[in-house]
């Protein structure tokens, strides 16, 4: 990967956390710390790896993606403003009444989400009937997947990727945000699930486990999906709850989370001097 | 053009075979539709169509909570998904998914669960839905269907399929009495009225619309003039045709092949109670489970057949002023 796009998604990743959590701050709490650990996979999906065109936000053969852990809404809806979907002040309107920017994804209400979700699990089938349906039509177009590891409790989930692999959809990329923390604390704790990348691999899938907050492992992942031989991918991201703001990342219950004014300003300000540097 | 021919006598035709018949056929009109299933091809005789057409027909296993996501996602993309599986499973088993990925996600899908209330026989109380209309009737904008006879079966699956929402139709596999004739054309939310009756009105659906017109035939050798009406279509209720009935007869039976609680009943009183309160009673499933036996018996232990719908009507009868 060239340093310059390497620095750009860097960069990118740094302004879908600040809008994220504009967002956020802006309605005094949310879901910081899943929507922190994704803002790395979002800038390689939106900075270049998926074939999508703001202007057009339903053209048949753009890549898709479903959120399906959707409370972590703030950062996909950063990464879409930052892309031009919608205004960036928008994100100030996040789960105000009449918002076209619900806590949980909606595509009946934002421009650019593919797939409402939001109660865990769904997602998942969803995404491979979408799939299915440019498989089916002939689209050269991949479907991206989401998923979060206190997720894949639900056995919705093992149901779609067993389906995924059956039916051979070699569309389909699973993004397994390994942050290792769910609502009530450490998943080793509150429900093991052991290695990932294994049980994937047992279902059929075509793996990959990569670092989740380096933008240049996922995207070099990522590239590995353009040409489907028969099989669904997994890429399981080992991240971290929280990523890229200590203070959140330090806390263990970091779900959902209160922003005071104090902690957007000082978290702003180090987000603010890490683009600065991206940039500079 | 519809016409009544109602004799008393059973359609010959199984309704597995129609849905064997109708669904290749609305996917040979219209390349958008596609069909799923969970492992009950061979049930609605789709098995051997399926496999000759990888690209119209999904098997899903028996992974129901998926199917429905599965085919939430093609509807996503344009196309027009026709689910089956038994009643239970295609209610109960992925409620939250059909409320979800369907209707609050806008993704319209046509669903179908067979065999409903008695008409499971022998496999008995885990495959007996009496409840699967009062899930349905609370997803906002779905469309709930308890068809009468093939005829009806074929109409509304015609019209479900381009119809905006989630659609839910349940259906026996097995025969019905024929009502109506082979070309009928049946408007979702509209009442017919089989039998004109100024006593008192029996509000049927499913298997009960037979039960309800041998009960007006009973009825009319001892004086009583029942008008029977068939609402097929439970939600959107044709509230109108309700109470205008209700009002003409000040009497109110409601028969139905499922629990008294949040199905047929539930959406006649909602009704009456808010535009003409008059006596009104139900034959239908009391708050119990179902278990295995043969249609007839399971319709006597119930409390499902015309002897019962003679009984309620007398009873609304003695209420009336």
């Amino acid at each position: 990967m060239e340093e310059t796009k390497k620095r750009e998604l860097m960069a990118f990743a740094v302004k879908i956390r600040m809008a994220a959590l504009e967002a956020i701050h802006a309605r005094g709490s949310g879901h910081v710390g899943g929507a922190l650990s994704i803002a790395d996979l979002l800038a390689a999906l939106y900075g270049g790896e998926m074939n999508i065109d703001p202007r057009d936000p339903k053209k048949p053969d753009r890549d898709k993606l479903v959120c399906s852990k959707g409370h972590a809404g703030p950062a996909v809806y950063g990464a879409l403003a930052l892309r031009g979907y919608f205004p960036y002040d928008e994100l100030r309107t996040l789960n105000r009444p009449g918002t076209r920017l619900p806590s949980h994804c909606d595509r009946n209400k934002t421009p650019g989400v593919d797939m409402t979700t939001g109660s865990l699990g769904q997602g998942t089938s969803l995404a491979c009937g979408m799939a299915l349906g440019d498989k089916l039509r002939g689209l050269d177009a991949r479907t991206f997947l989401i998923v979060g590891d206190g997720e894949s409790d639900e056995g919705q989930c093992w149901e779609a990727f067993a389906f995924a692999a059956a039916k051979k959809l070699d569309n389909l990329v699973v993004l397994l945000d390994w942050n290792k923390r769910q609502l009530d604390g450490w998943t080793d704790d509150v429900y093991p699930m052991g290695d990932y990348e294994a049980k994937f691999r047992a279902f059929g899938f075509d793996t990959a486990k990569v670092d989740g907050g380096d933008v240049e492992a996922i995207w070099e992942a990522l590239e590995r999906t353009r040409k489907g031989e028969g099989r669904p991918f997994a890429i399981i991201l080992d991240t971290e709850k929280g990523h890229g703001v200590p203070e959140v990342a330090e806390k263990v219950m970091n779900h959902s989370l209160p922003v005071s004014d104090g902690e957007f300003e000082r978290w702003t300000v180090r987000l603010q001097a890490e683009l600065a540097a991206l940039e500079g | 053009m519809t016409e009544i021919v109602y004799t008393g006598e059973l359609d010959p035709r199984l309704c597995k075979s129609v849905l064997g018949e109708t669904i290749p056929a609305l996917a040979a009109e219209d390349p958008d539709v596609i069909y799923l299933d969970a492992d009950l091809m061979s049930c609605i005789g789709t098995g051997k169509w399926a496999k000759e057409h990888p690209e119209r027909a999904v098997n899903c296993g028996i992974a129901e909570a998926n199917m429905i996501g599965v085919a939430c996602g093609l509807a996503s993309a344009g196309f027009k998904p026709i689910v089956h599986t038994f009643g239970p499973f295609a209610s109960r088993r992925c409620f939250d998914q059909v409320f979800l990925s369907g209707g609050y996600a806008k993704n319209d899908i046509t669903v179908i669960g067979t065999d409903p209330g008695v008409t499971a026989t022998m496999n008995g109380g885990t495959h007996m839905p009496f409840e699967d209309v009062a899930l349905y009737r609370t997803v906002p904008g779905a469309t709930v269907i308890d068809v009468t006879d093939p005829a009806c079966l074929i109409s509304v699956l015609r019209q479900c399929v381009d119809r905006p929402g989630v659609k839910y139709i349940r259906v026996g596999r097995k025969q019905y009495a024929r009502v109506y004739s082979d070309s009928a054309d049946l408007p979702i939310g509209k009442a017919v009225t089989l039998r004109e009756g100024k006593d008192v009105a029996i509000f049927a659906a499913g298997i009960m619309v037979h039960e309800a017109l041998q009960a007006a035939k009973t009825l009319e050798a001892q004086g009583i003039q029942a008008a029977v009406v068939d609402l097929f279509t439970i939600k959107p209720l044709d509230a109108e045709a309700v109470a205008r009935r209700a009002k003409e007869t000040g009497a109110v039976v409601v028969a139905e092949n499922h629990s008294r609680h949040g199905g047929l009943y539930s959406a006649v009183l909602e009704v009456l109670a808010e535009n003409c309160p008059v006596p009104a009673a139900c034959v239908a499933v009391e708050d119990e489970f179902g278990e295995v036996g043969p249609q007839d018996y399971l319709q006597e232990r119930f409390g499902l057949t015309a002897g019962h719908i003679v009984s309620q009507a007398k009873a609304v009868l003695a209420r009336k002023d």
